[in-house]
């Protein structure tokens, strides 16, 4: 999910990406992850920096190879504009956003949930309250048989992009 | 009338002390990753039982699912 938006970004000629994963790439990303087979066992940030690159060498990227919580969110994401979520587990989800909103009531956050499956692109929203943006179905769980699938994770992915460059696009007019 | 809360814009009953696990209850919402907001304040899992919902309050309630 994050390796497809952070993609997105890039190409859109953003300044720069703040990215942390403590994840290595697998056989079970390709299914819907900006990897390939020769990336398989590398750390993810290492993989994606290379695949950025390769699409635009001038972004800055500060990759972060660990897992986020409570205590390092803040420091790492200091100089960020805007939050964008792309965690696997529900419960580190959830962890994000209460570490977010906590401190933070103004930058804005943009989460996914409900991603998994196929079809039924009427069933995808995109909502709003406060800082917090929450986009996809709200109720598809990964369960056996129904795993999340590239075409409705980069669609969920792609309004999450979508939407940052919204926001930023109303910042710099808002500070013009 | 009855005094009312809205819960995902659905008007409901309020009652003394109602906690947001009480309306979590009251409205069947048994997912256990949730984002609650009520009046625009996030509320955090933790503080479910302790937090008391005021009269007219809007509650927002979103499933969190896995899956990135």
């Amino acid at each position: 999910m994050g390796s497809n938006i952070a993609l997105m970004l890039a190409r859109t000629g953003i300044g720069k990406l703040i990215v942390a994963d403590f994840d290595t790439g697998s056989v079970s990303n390709l299914n819907r992850q900006a990897y390939d087979l020769s990336q398989l066992g590398m750390p993810k940030v290492q993989a994606l920096e290379h695949n950025i690159r390769r699409v635009n060498p001038f972004i800055k990227l500060q990759m972060h190879e660990l897992r986020l919580n409570p205590d390092n969110i803040a420091s790492i994401f200091a100089d960020a504009d805007i939050m964008i979520e792309a965690l696997d587990k529900a419960e580190e989800k959830q962890m994000l956003i209460e570490t977010w909103l906590k401190s933070d009531q103004v930058r804005p956050l943009i989460c996914a949930s409900g991603i998994a499956g196929y079809g039924r692109n009427e069933d995808i929203k995109s909502i709003r309250d406060g800082n917090l943006f929450i986009i996809g179905d709200m109720h598809s769980e990964p369960v056996e048989g129904i795993a999340p699938m590239a075409p409705r994770v980069m669609i969920v992915a792609a309004m999450q992009a979508n939407l940052c460059l919204e926001i930023l696009a109303k910042h710099n007019k808002d500070k013009a | 009338m009855k005094p009312k809360i809205t819960i995902n814009g659905n008007k409901v009953d309020w009652q003394e002390r109602m906690t947001v696990r009480d309306a979590l209850k009251l409205m069947n919402y048994t997912f256990p990753m949730l984002v609650i907001k009520v009046n625009g304040k996030l509320i955090p899992k933790s503080d479910y039982d302790s937090t008391h919902i005021p009269v007219g309050a809007d509650v927002m309630v979103i499933h969190l699912i896995s899956g990135g």
